[in-house]
């Protein structure tokens, strides 16, 4: 079967050296310096109330301001593409037409200058409740954490030419593998957060394992074994909560025991004792620390060489003395183990036990996270974020103007379109063709990757 | 030995034929799109936003009317509107995928997560919290229809032949697609289009053109499986009602090897396997010759392990239409 692959871009438009990194990034230091000072003076005060504090418009617009200005200052630099302004475009287009569908939702009893209102107020809503509100950053960053590692799974399987639709699964199974090493095996502190990590991602490389077997030894399309795999590993973990690992002790509700103390991530509250009110934990540390590996794997190592030929043209990857069995049995596998992991961080950062619904539909979102950074694993965890924020901030959305939460999911997948079809937004804007915009498609799988 | 006795139970295969039905059609509407050569992952989403749009005009000559239950042809000209936004998505799925060439997968999943988000922002401001104010209304759902002298036969009849519109209509539209697919034409054009779309353009085809309307076609399909859930099965609309049957029609697609006839088997077996969990959940289930009672999560999983080992022993190289999901130059 055919998968489309350019492997990596001639040039990527948006690159600044090293220089112009530091440079950077202490201009944007500088310009968030006000906020972030009263937590230095000689009577410190949490980062929350800094940030509550500290945070007014004009500091935002100084913020933007000086980030547009560096951002100009890259571009001009010679040799800079123009590829990046379509992504940024999309993004931007995505929110535009997201108002425009807030307005349309703001009720038909309202007036078109409320409306409009209305739908400023929204964002402004979102934008407090992802970011800016008391602890909302740290809910954001909790949100992302399941979002980047189940991300780069799918990312990791889009590269070598599988389309692996079972991180639900895997996720599931993960979690399943976590809690147990959580609660029923008992090991000193440091030793035991990391068992339970690892027996998740054991148990999602397993779960992810199977297909990638079957794929290779006997040629089954993984796309329907992840999705069959995806149901039996809700119905397992459902039986198995219901009954093996059901904790007789809860009468609220069906669920695992909990897990041990000494197997829970620790949390930035425990190390930063400053900075209360916030869930964040350390997985979300973890899950950067996966992004930067798999990049690694995939372009410092002989094994992601691999992966990446097999991916983008599986019979040279033959030709070329690669055993292209294994590459998608290891791939399958790795990228169960992302997503396993994932499950296994939520348990020990955020639930602590599992209970009988704990899927939450990251297997689809997962998908959208891949092909937002186009299965880059370093722009995993901008998209993550992103669409952390957006989940995080479609709660407050809700509160504070009553328009549906769900309209977030509408934006979701406008920004996944816009950046999808660069086409579509050099039409809108009548921008021309690059020269190198071929090199604006990514190394994906395009059928069944039969 | 209950399980023998359970599976020549005529109620059983009748339930799984109406569990079969979104399957089958979703897995038809697949089949139309990639015959022509477009990977159509969008058909979970496709199906949810028809569900929809046939309950919010059902509704809508519902509270007209102030008359609920509705009358059958009311019903089925929500029905008309449910295909019609099938038809319209899919025709939006075209459009990217051919128009602006945007990957397919990437398309599909772009009507995937709009579908939730669209029927979620509607659902909320006309159904949950606008003109029934609370729980929705039921408009009410397709009558069953019996077929005079067939329904008499043993067996088959009231399997097959005492069944609300939806399902009929599954079995002609499975009978037709194979038909038109093989014998006709146009099917003949749709499969050249969906192999080998150069050689196809040399003869004369216009490969834009027939891509488009199949997959409109496949759209409006969807779009008929999206009714049977709000029209015929439940009768308001839920949250994420379809459940993945999107995803399981895919599934059925592919096991079933792009035929019309394979994916209504493989939508029997999926329907069969929820079919068989309502009943065990009722009555339990006991496994032969101990008398161990199945936990029904367990036959719940059957179907799919089945897949999988038949995929892995039988079906393993099912082939795909060559040209699927690569977009078409001139």
């Amino acid at each position: 079967m055919t998968t489309g692959a350019i492997d990596q871009p001639k040039s990527v438009g948006f690159r600044p050296d090293g220089t112009q990194w530091v440079i950077g990034i202490l201009l944007i230091l500088g310009a968030l310096a006000p906020v972030f000072s009263p937590m230095f003076a000689r009577k410190p005060i949490p980062l929350n109330l800094a940030l509550e504090q500290g945070v007014t418009p004009v500091r935002i617009v100084t913020l933007l301001v000086v980030m547009a200005l560096w951002a100009y200052w890259v571009w001009r630099q010679p040799g800079a593409g123009k590829a990046f302004r379509v992504p940024l475009l999309a993004v931007l287009t995505a929110f535009v037409v997201g108002a425009v569908v807030l307005v349309l939702a703001a009720g038909q009893d309202k007036s078109l200058g409320d409306r409009l209102f209305l739908a400023l107020r929204g964002y402004g809503a979102m934008l407090d409740g992802a970011f800016l509100k008391k602890a909302a950053l740290t809910n954001t960053l909790v949100a992302s954490t399941p979002l980047i590692l189940t991300g780069l799974g799918v990312a990791l399987g889009f590269r070598a030419g599988l389309f692996n639709i079972g991180a639900e699964g895997q996720y599931v199974i993960g979690a399943i593998f976590a809690v147990f090493v959580g609660y029923a095996i008992h090991l000193p502190p440091i030793i035991h957060p990391i068992a339970v990590m690892l027996a998740g991602m054991i148990g999602g490389g397993l779960w992810g394992a199977i297909p990638g077997i079957l794929k290779a030894k006997l040629g089954a399309h993984e796309v329907i074994n992840t999705i069959m795999m995806n149901s039996i590993a809700i119905l397992l973990a459902d039986w198995l909560i219901n009954n093996l690992m059901k904790d007789t002790g809860s009468s609220s509700a069906v669920r695992t025991p909990i897990i041990d103390t000494s197997a829970n991530l620790p949390q930035v509250v425990e190390i930063f004792p400053k900075m209360t009110g916030n869930v964040l934990h350390l997985g979300f540390f973890i899950a950067i620390l996966f992004a930067v590996a798999v990049w690694w794997l995939l372009w410092k190592t002989t094994i992601g060489f691999e992966l990446r030929t097999a991916g983008s043209n599986l019979d040279a990857a033959r030709y070329a003395g690669i055993r292209a069995e294994r590459t998608i049995i290891l791939a399958m596998t790795l990228s169960g183990a992302l997503a396993g992991l994932a499950g296994a961080i939520q348990i020990q950062g955020t639930t602590r036990f599992m209970p009988t619904f704990f899927a939450a539909g990251y297997g689809f979102d997962a998908i959208a996270v891949a092909l937002l950074a186009f299965n880059h694993p370093i722009a995993v965890i901008p998209a993550g974020l992103l669409f952390g924020a957006l989940q995080t901030g479609a709660e407050v959305l809700q509160i504070r103007t009553g328009a549906s939460k769900h309209i977030v999911s509408i934006i979701q997948a406008l920004i996944l379109l816009f950046v999808a079809a660069p086409a579509l937004i050099r039409w809108v804007y009548r921008l021309r063709a690059t020269p190198d915009a071929g090199t604006e498609q990514v190394a994906m799988t395009r059928g069944w990757g039969g | 030995m209950e399980i023998l006795k359970a599976i020549f139970d005529s109620g059983l295969w009748h339930a799984a034929l109406i569990a079969a039905t979104p399957i089958a059609l979703g897995a038809l509407s697949g089949l139309f799109s990639e015959r022509a050569g477009i990977v159509n992952i969008g058909i979970e989403g496709m199906m949810l936003i028809s569900a929809l749009t046939s309950q919010l005009f059902a509704q809508y000559i519902a509270s007209k009317w102030m008359q609920t239950p509705m009358e059958p042809y009311a019903l089925a000209l929500a029905a008309l509107v449910g295909i019609f936004t099938g038809l319209l998505v899919g025709w939006f799925h075209a459009l990217l995928s051919i128009r602006f060439k945007v990957n397919q997968i990437i398309s599909g999943t772009v009507i995937n997560i709009a579908a939730l988000g669209v029927t979620g922002a509607l659902y909320n401001l006309y159904l949950a919290g606008g003109i029934a104010g609370g729980v929705p209304v039921s408009p009410g759902t397709f009558p069953v229809i019996r077929i005079p002298v067939l329904s008499q036969i043993p067996f088959f009849g009231p399997v097959l032949f005492e069944n609300q519109p939806v399902v009929y209509s599954m079995l002609i539209v499975t009978l037709i697609a194979h038909y038109v697919l093989f014998f006709t034409p146009w099917g003949l054009r749709t499969r050249a289009v969906g192999e080998h779309p150069r050689a196809a353009d040399t003869l004369g085809i216009d490969v834009y053109r027939v891509r488009y309307l199949n997959v409109m076609i496949g759209g409006a399909l969807a779009g008929l499986a999206g009714t049977w859930f709000t029209l015929e099965w439940v009768g308001v609309f839920n949250l994420n009602m379809t459940g993945g049957r999107g995803f399981i029609a895919l599934a059925a697609m592919i096991f079933g090897r792009w035929t019309p006839f394979g994916a209504f088997i493989a939508a029997l077996i999926f329907g069969l396997a929820q079919a068989l969990q309502i009943k065990a959940q009722t009555n339990g289930m006991l496994l032969p010759f101990t008398g161990i009672e199945i936990p029904y999560q367990f036959l719940v999983m059957a179907p799919y392990i089945l897949t999988m080992l038949v995929l892995a022993g039988f079906g393993g190289r099912a082939k795909a239409p060559a040209a699927d999901g690569i977009p078409y130059e001139k």
